[in-house]
C-alpha cells in the first residue's frame, strides 16, 4: 500500500501527470534565483535541453554560456564559486562529469566549494540517441569524490525541491536528471530532505524492499502494486540521495524484510546498488538482487524497449523480488 | 607607474630572498620542482611587492586582487612570495610537502589562507581565474585577476577553452602571465609539442598580448600598468624566463624540471645567490 506519510499523488496509478525531471530542475533553479542572488546558472551550448532557459531569460547577467566546453564550464564554475557565487554548472551527464571529472574532483572537489553539477540526459531514458549519450557511470564517477553530495530525484517534483536545497547545501553537489516526461509520483506535500530516504510503498510484513533511485521508481511502484494482488508484500524506498546514503533507513528496512533488491538507469557497478550493499555489507548482511546495467554500454531504442532489454521493467524488478525472497528462504 | 631605482632594488633583493627560500625548502623537502619556481621569483616578487592590491594580514580581503596560480607545480615560488610578504612565517617554508603541512605538494586553496585555488593538474587555473573576474564583474567590483601559467599548460585543451571564454565576455580585469620557459618534463616544448606562435595564437583569440623578459623587473611592472589600460580584452604577458634563473649551472636545464637540489648542490646554490645578492645595487 501507498504509504500514508509520502502524500502520494492521487492519480498515481491513473493517468498520473507527467513531466521530465529536468523540466524541475529549470523551475527549481529560477525559484532559488529569486531567493538567492549569488545563485548563477552556466550551460555548454545546451541552454534549453537542460531547462537553463528559463533562468537565462530571467537573469540574463547571471547566466554564462561557455559554449562546447565542458571542462571549462566546471572550471569557470569552480571560479565563480571561490568568489561566492552558488553556481549551477549544467549539460549533458556524458560529458558532465563524464568529460570533466578530473576538474569537478580538482577545482570543486577538493576545494570543497558550492558548485551543483547538473547532468542531464541520465540513463538508458536518453532512449534513440544510443550509447555515448546514455549515462550510465556518473553516479560511480560523483559517489566516489569527497564532500560530494549525490542527488537523483525521482520526478520533476521532487527534482524542483532538490534543486532548491542543493543551493543551499554551501558544498558540491551533483544532481542527476532524466530527459523525457515521466510519472510525477509525489506531490508538494511528499518529505523531501537530503540524505533521508523516502519510503512510498510499505506492505504488511514485507517480505522484500526494493531501493530505487531516479525516475525509474515508478516501475517499482508498479511492481510493488502487482505483487502485493499476488500476496507479495514488498516496500519501495526511494533513495533520492545517494550520497550522504541514509544508512539507518536502508539497514532498517533490510533488516525487517531480509532480502533487497536494488533499482537504478545506472551500472550496477558503482551506483545505488554497490552503495547499498557497500552500507548492507557493513550492517546487515542480506541477500540482494542489483538490477540496471548489467556491465553493459546502451544503445538505441525507446526507453521501454531499453527498459525491457536491460531488465528495468515492471517483470523484471517481480522476477528480481521473488529471486531475493528465494535466496532468503535458503539460507 | 614607472619603478624608481630604489624600488627596483628592493624587488630584486625579495627576488633573491625568495630564490633562496626555495632552494631551502626544495633541498628540505627532497623532491619538487626547481626550474619554474626559480624562473618565476622575479614575477612573484613584482607582483607581491608592487604590483597585488593584498593584504597579508587579512588574504580574503573582499577588496584585495586574485593571483590564482594554474601550474601547481611551482607552488614553492608562491609559498615562499608569500611568506616573505608576511602570510606566514618564512620557517614554515621548510614543512614543504611533508605530512600535516599547509605546504602541499602542490597548493590547496582549504589549507593555506592567500592560496586562490587548489592547481596541479594543469590547464584549468586559467578558467578558474575566468571565473573569478566573471563574478567579480557580476558584483561590479573592480578587484583585478591574476593568473600565472605555464607554457605547457598550453597543450591543454581546458586552457584554450578558458582562452576563448575570457576573449568573449571581454573579460579586462583578467591578466595573464606566462611563464614562457620552454621546457616541460619530457625535453623542449617545441620537441614535445610545438607550442609557437603563441604571441599569434593568442592575439587570434583575442587576447591583448605584451611580450616581455620575465626577468627585466621594469617591464614586469609595465606590462601589468599596461594590462590595466586595457578595455576590452584580457590580457597576456608572455614572459620569456630562463629555466632554473639564478643558478648559472641549471639555467636552462630541462633535467632540474622535476627535481630537488641535494645537500651538497643547495650549499653551493645558496652560495651563488648570496653573492648575487650581496651586489644587487
Amino acid at each position: 500500500m501507498i504509504h500514508p506519510d509520502a502524500h502520494i499523488a492521487p492519480n498515481l496509478f491513473d493517468k498520473p501527470d507527467k513531466a521530465a525531471t529536468r523540466a524541475g530542475f529549470g523551475s527549481g533553479v529560477v525559484e532559488a534565483g529569486k531567493a538567492d542572488q549569488r545563485v548563477v546558472v552556466l550551460t555548454a551550448d545546451l541552454t534549453e535541453s537542460t531547462c537553463a532557459d528559463a533562468f537565462a531569460k530571467t537573469f540574463p547577467e547571471r547566466f554564462v554560456q561557455v559554449g562546447v566546453a565542458e571542462q571549462n564550464l566546471a572550471t569557470v564554475a569552480a571560479g565563480m564559486a571561490h568568489a561566492g557565487k552558488i553556481p549551477f554548472a549544467t549539460s549533458y551527464a556524458a560529458f558532465n562529469p563524464g568529460r570533466n571529472w578530473e576538474q569537478i574532483r580538482t577545482t570543486i572537489g577538493i576545494n570543497n566549494v558550492p558548485v551543483v553539477i547538473c547532468g542531464m540526459h541520465a540513463g538508458l531514458m536518453t532512449g534513440p540517441d544510443g550509447a555515448t549519450h546514455q549515462a550510465l557511470e556518473d553516479i560511480a564517477l560523483m559517489r566516489a569524490i569527497p564532500h560530494m553530495t549525490v542527488i537523483s530525484p525521482c520526478d520533476a517534483i521532487e527534482a524542483h525541491k532538490a534543486t532548491l536545497a542543493a543551493a543551499k547545501l554551501g558544498s558540491p553537489v551533483y544532481l542527476r536528471f532524466g530527459r523525457d516526461n515521466m510519472p510525477t509520483m509525489t506531490t508538494s506535500e511528499t518529505p523531501f530532505s537530503v540524505g533521508k530516504a523516502n519510503v512510498l510503498w510499505c506492505g504488511e510484513q514485507s517480505q522484500a524492499v526494493i531501493f530505487s533511485t531516479g525516475a525509474i521508481t515508478y516501475h517499482a511502484l508498479l511492481a510493488a502494486r502487482e505483487l502485493e494482488n499476488e500476496g507479495i508484500a514488498v516496500t519501495v524506498a526511494n533513495i533520492h540521495t545517494i550520497k550522504p546514503l541514509d544508512e539507518a533507513t536502508v539497514s532498517r528496512l533490510a533488516e525487517e524484510a531480509g532480502a533487497v533488491v536494488t533499482l537504478e538507469d545506472h551500472q550496477v557497478i558503482g551506483g545505488l546498488g554497490g552503495a547499498i550493499a557497500e552500507c548492507l555489507a557493513r550492517t546487515t548482511p542480506t541477500p540482494m538482487e542489483f538490477l540496471g546495467a548489467q556491465n553493459r554500454f546502451g544503445q538505441s531504442g525507446t526507453p521501454t524497449e531499453l527498459y525491457e532489454e536491460y531488465g528495468l521493467d515492471v517483470e523484471h524488478i517481480k522476477a528480481a523480488v521473488k529471486r531475493a525472497i528465494a535466496r532468503k528462504s535458503n539460507r | 607607474m614607472t619603478l624608481t631605482d630604489v624600488q627596483v632594488k628592493d624587488i630584486a633583493i625579495r627576488a633573491n630572498d625568495i630564490r633562496q627560500t626555495i632552494v631551502a625548502m626544495l633541498a628540505e623537502a627532497k623532491s619538487g620542482h626547481t626550474a619554474g619556481s626559480l624562473d618565476m621569483a622575479d614575477i612573484f616578487a613584482t607582483l607581491y611587492v608592487h604590483v597585488l592590491k593584498h593584504d597579508p594580514k587579512n588574504p580574503e580581503w573582499s577588496e584585495r586582487d586574485w593571483l590564482i596560480l594554474s601550474n601547481g607545480h611551482v607552488a614553492p615560488v608562491q609559498y615562499a612570495a608569500m611568506a616573505h610578504a608576511g602570510y606566514f612565517p618564512v620557517e614554515e617554508c621548510m614543512t614543504l610537502r611533508s605530512f600535516g603541512s599547509r605546504l602541499q605538494g602542490h597548493p590547496e586553496r582549504a589549507l593555506l589562507p592567500g592560496v586562490e585555488t587548489t592547481s596541479g593538474p594543469l590547464g584549468s587555473g586559467l578558467s578558474q581565474a575566468a571565473g573569478v573576474a566573471l563574478a567579480l564583474r557580476i558584483d561590479g567590483k573592480q578587484n583585478r585577476v591574476f593568473c600565472a601559467v605555464s607554457d605547457g599548460e598550453y597543450e591543454e585543451g581546458n586552457t584554450w577553452e578558458a582562452m576563448m571564454c575570457a576573449a568573449k565576455y571581454k573579460l579586462n580585469n583578467l591578466t595573464a602571465i606566462m611563464d614562457r620557459n620552454l621546457i616541460q618534463i619530457d625535453g623542449s616544448t617545441e620537441d614535445v609539442m610545438p607550442l609557437e606562435s603563441l604571441v599569434d595564437k593568442c592575439r587570434a583569440f583575442n587576447w591583448h598580448v605584451i611580450e616581455i623578459d620575465g626577468h627585466d623587473i621594469r617591464q614586469i611592472a609595465a606590462a601589468c600598468d599596461e594590462a590595466n589600460t586595457v578595455v576590452d580584452k584580457p590580457t597576456m604577458i608572455l614572459a620569456r624566463t630562463i629555466p632554473g634563473k639564478g643558478i648559472r649551472s641549471i639555467e636552462g636545464e630541462y633535467r632540474w624540471h622535476g627535481k630537488s637540489p641535494n645537500e651538497d648542490e643547495a650549499t653551493v646554490f645558496l652560495e651563488e645567490l648570496r653573492v648575487a645578492r650581496a651586489s644587487i645595487v
